[in-house]
C-alpha cells in the first residue's frame, strides 16, 4: 500500500479518471478557435456604436440577421468558454468538498443563465420584440 | 490533505514559495486572472444586452457609468484583459500543437505576447477616444 498513491477508498470506490477529460480540453479550445474571429468582430462593431450610446444604433445593428446570428454563436462560445475556464479555476484553487462542489454547481447555472438571457435579448433586438412603450 | 500525503508518501513537488518568479509563471498565472476578470465583465455584456432590449432607462445609466471615469477604466481593464487572453490563448494553441516550448522560444513568444496586448489596447482606445472625439 504504501507503494500506492490512491487511497484504499479510492481505490474500492474505483475514483480516478472519469474519462470525460478530453471533451472539457477539446470544447475550451474549439470555443477559443470560435472566438478568435468573433471577439475581433465585436469589438470593432463596438467601437461603431457604443460611443453614441443610443439604443437606436444597437437596435440598428441587431437589426442585420448575420449580426444578430454572429452575436448569438459568440455569446454561446463565450459563456461555455467562460463556464469551463472558470470550472478549472475552482476545481484548483478551493479544496473544501462542499464549498467547491457548490460553487462548481453555482458557476454552471450562473454562466448558463447569463447566455440565455443575453440570447433572448439579442433576440428580441433583432425581431423587434421590444415591450410596447419601451422602444423609443 | 497533507497528513494524507504523508501516509500513503505520495511525492509531493516543491511549491510556489521557493521558486524566483519568472516571465513564464507570472504570464501563466495572468492567463488565469485576466480569465476570471473577463468572465466577470460577461456579466456587464450580459446588462447591456438586455438593457438595449427591455430597459432604456437602465441602458442610460449603463452607459452614463460606462463612459465616466471609473467605467472607463474598468473598461480599459477588461480592453487589456482580453487582448492579453487572446493573444496568450494563441500562444497555448501553438504549445497544444506541439511548437514554441523551446525556453527561449517561450521567452520570446512571452515578451510578444505583453507587446502585442498592450499595442492592442492603446490602438483600441486611441480609436474609440477619438470616435468620442475626445481628440
Amino acid at each position: 500500500m504504501k507503494d500506492s498513491i490512491r487511497t484504499p477508498l479510492a481505490k474500492v470506490r474505483g475514483l480516478g479518471s472519469a474519462k470525460s477529460g478530453t471533451s472539457h480540453f477539446l470544447w475550451q479550445r474549439i470555443t477559443a478557435i470560435i472566438l478568435i474571429p468573433l471577439t475581433w468582430w465585436f469589438i470593432y462593431s463596438l467601437l461603431h456604436i457604443a460611443n453614441g450610446g443610443s439604443q437606436e444604433l444597437v437596435i440598428a445593428w441587431m437589426a442585420s440577421s448575420a449580426n444578430a446570428a454572429a452575436l448569438i454563436i459568440m455569446l454561446m462560445a463565450v459563456f461555455y468558454h467562460a463556464a469551463l475556464g472558470m470550472q478549472v479555476i475552482i476545481e484548483d484553487y478551493i479544496h473544501c468538498p462542499s464549498i467547491k462542489l457548490s460553487s462548481l454547481l453555482l458557476n454552471a447555472v450562473l454562466m448558463f443563465a447569463f447566455a440565455i438571457i443575453s440570447i433572448l435579448a439579442v433576440l428580441t433586438l433583432h425581431f423587434h420584440m421590444i415591450p410596447q412603450g419601451v422602444a423609443e | 490533505m497533507t497528513q494524507k500525503n504523508e501516509v500513503f508518501s505520495r511525492p509531493l513537488s516543491p511549491h510556489l514559495t521557493i521558486y524566483r518568479p519568472q516571465l513564464t509563471s507570472m504570464l501563466s498565472i495572468l492567463h488565469r486572472i485576466t480569465g476570471a476578470a473577463l468572465a466577470v465583465g460577461t456579466v456587464v455584456l450580459m446588462g447591456w444586452l438586455w438593457a438595449a432590449a427591455y430597459n432604456p432607462e437602465c441602458f442610460t445609466g449603463i452607459h452614463t457609468f460606462l463612459t465616466g471615469i471609473i467605467g472607463r477604466l474598468l473598461l480599459i481593464g477588461w480592453t487589456f484583459a482580453f487582448y492579453f487572453h487572446f493573444c496568450n490563448g494563441i500562444r497555448h494553441l501553438f504549445w497544444d500543437m506541439g511548437k514554441g516550448f523551446e525556453i527561449h522560444v517561450a521567452y520570446r513568444s512571452g515578451w510578444l505576447v505583453i507587446a502585442a496586448s498592450l499595442f492592442f489596447t492603446i490602438s483600441t482606445w486611441i480609436g474609440a477616444l477619438s470616435k468620442a472625439g475626445a481628440f
